[in-house]
């Protein structure tokens, strides 16, 4: 279905290219359409064909090698993120479901929190970091990326875990414990977390998308070199006489992104395996 | 020692508010151990909220509850009572054992006192080849066993049951009352069992508490004088009929309503 759906848009590419207009369209001298010429949309196959030749003329070894290791560490900055924003946005839900007012007093500043745009931060948590030292503890750079990942990961974990253990439960199962006088930290691991799984997968997704992209914006933001974000801005300087450099870059993103999105699925399988079968749709 | 012991109980929701509401004035119940009483009456009889006294899941307004003995908050720190609910309420990503073990992992049992104790159960409600089913995967009566074997895990002298078999069909549910009868027997269980049907109630029960609403309390108490081994001829013989008729009559002309019902059972 994937693949299927690829196929699809690759073919949607090139139908435009092949009837949309070269200068893009004009009403009223405002470009409302996208050029269709070679610069700005270049061939899928030229795209393709990319990856097999050197990131520049003289270097040795194919732009793939490159992008895949500027990928590999975006991947861990992004995975390092995610970590970090799902125990935090594990335990800020855990807070929130234990003590009303926590919810009450936490719950606006986490969502005025999400509307800090990210660009802003990134170069206050990179000064942040720098100040910090705890003991022999340096804050290296590529840790600040991770955090602005986490940033944005750990909001959507927050808010669907809370809804997840305050309302997944059956009202007769949390009574159920009360008979067994069962205490606040084991009905919530016994009852609360494995209720609130359901709840808690889709925000998982979320989060693993949402720290690629924050991890990917921070290297953009703060110059941190390695990564895909990093590469992207280099080759998009390129843009006119390599259009189709920058893709590689932008491809290997989106493949960080379905990679972590195939992690979330695997953690989905393997706490939902017991749960009832839904309703068949597929 | 009385089983349960209810003594001048009187359950007020919202107290002090506009929308106060009087659950439950002045209920007096004794229950001996090995008992098992019914609680009958219309929606907002406050048969629930009574049996959720007992179990301690709400707090008296005022008056005195004592399970075993000992105040209601006590005996439920020590598990003295099991309960039931009209929904089995199964941990739907634990297998049947490992629900039934619920109550003794709480306890903190052992593993291997656990399995153990869980395989008897399932023995007891004769479903030992489910063992390792998930919940989804039996049929709501089984589900229902299950839930009784859970509530007696951990052998407590009372079971109390909340409709537990009011999500059944009327075939799965005269089976299961039987059944229920024969899990009882075999244990010594003391059972209070809140119900709306007439037939179950006298079927079950050695005495039936008939409750009328607004403000909840106790009308008459009517032993059920049918000897201890009821059984499919039970439900023909003109005794049983006689007692259904005498619970029909204690319960006529009250007012059956489901205003406050959201409030009075909650």
């Amino acid at each position: 279905m994937f693949v299927l759906a690829l196929v699809g848009v690759a073919v949607l590419w090139e139908l435009y290219k092949l009837i949309g207009p070269q200068d893009g369209g004009r009403i009223f001298g405002l470009t409302i359409l996208p050029r269709a010429n070679d610069i700005a949309m270049p061939h899928v196959w030229e795209m393709l064909s990319r990856y097999a030749r050197p990131e520049r003329r003289g270097a040795s070894g194919s732009i793939f090698l490159v992008v895949l290791s500027g990928a590999w560490f975006t991947l861990r900055l992004a995975l390092t993120g995610f970590v970090l924003g799902t125990l935090i946005g594990i335990g800020l839900a855990i807070l929130m479901a234990r003590y009303k007012v926590v919810e009450r007093g936490l719950l606006p500043y986490l969502v005025i929190s999400q509307t800090v745009p990210l660009i802003a931060l990134a170069p206050l948590v990179v000064s942040w970091g720098g100040k910090l030292h705890i003991g022999g503890f340096e804050w290296p750079r590529w840790l600040s990326a991770a955090v602005l990942g986490a940033f944005l990961a750990f909001f959507p974990v927050a808010v669907g875990t809370l809804k997840g253990l305050t309302s997944a439960p059956q009202a007769t199962s949390l009574e159920l414990m009360d008979s067994y006088a069962a205490s606040w930290r084991q009905t919530l691991f016994k009852l609360r977390f494995p209720a609130a799984v359901p709840f808690m997968i889709p925000a998982l997704k979320l989060a693993a998308t949402a720290s690629v992209i924050g991890v990917v914006v921070a290297e953009i933001s703060t110059g941190l070199a390695g990564g895909v974000g990093r590469l992207i801005i280099e080759y998009a300087r390129e843009a006119t006489s390599d259009p189709a450099k920058v893709f590689t870059a932008v491809f290997a993103a989106a493949a960080i992104g379905l990679t972590m999105a195939g992690l979330v699925a695997l953690i989905d399988l393997a706490t939902m395996r017991n749960r009832p079968p839904k309703e068949a749709f597929e | 020692m009385n089983a349960v012991e209810v003594r001048n109980l009187t359950k007020t929701f919202n107290v002090g508010r506009q929308n106060a509401v009087d659950a439950l004035v002045d209920i007096d119940l004794t229950i001996q151990p090995g008992e098992f009483v019914s609680l009958i009456g219309p929606s907002g009889c406050g048969k629930s909220t009574q049996l959720r006294l007992i179990a301690n899941l709400l707090e008296p307004t005022s008056g005195e509850v004592l399970v075993n003995g000992k105040p209601a908050r006590q005996a439920r720190l020590d598990q003295d009572y099991g309960m039931a609910f009209q929904q089995a309420g199964l941990f739907e990503w634990r297998t049947v054992a490992k629900n039934v073990e619920l109550p003794l992992e709480l306890k903190g049992w052992d593993k291997e006192r656990r399995r153990q104790r869980a395989s008897e159960m399932l023995e007891l409600v004769k479903l030992p080849e489910f063992a390792h089913h998930l919940p989804w995967q039996l049929s709501g009566g089984m589900q229902q066993r299950v839930a009784i074997a859970r509530a007696l895990a951990a052998h407590p002298p009372l079971l109390l049951m909340d409709e537990p078999f009011g999500a059944l069909d009327e075939m799965t549910r005269e089976h299961m009352q039987t059944e229920l009868l024969r899990i009882c027997g075999e244990t010594g269980s003391t059972v209070v069992f809140v119900t709306h049907s007439i037939p179950e109630a006298v079927y079950l029960s050695t005495r039936v508490v008939v409750m009328s609403p607004r403000p909840g309390q106790i009308k008459t108490v009517t032993d059920v004088d049918l000897g201890s081994k009821r059984d499919v001829d039970t439900r023909e013989d003109p005794a049983f009929f006689r007692k259904v008729t005498e619970v029909r009559e204690a319960l006529r002309g009250m007012q059956v309503t489901d205003l406050d019902q959201a409030v009075l059972e909650p």
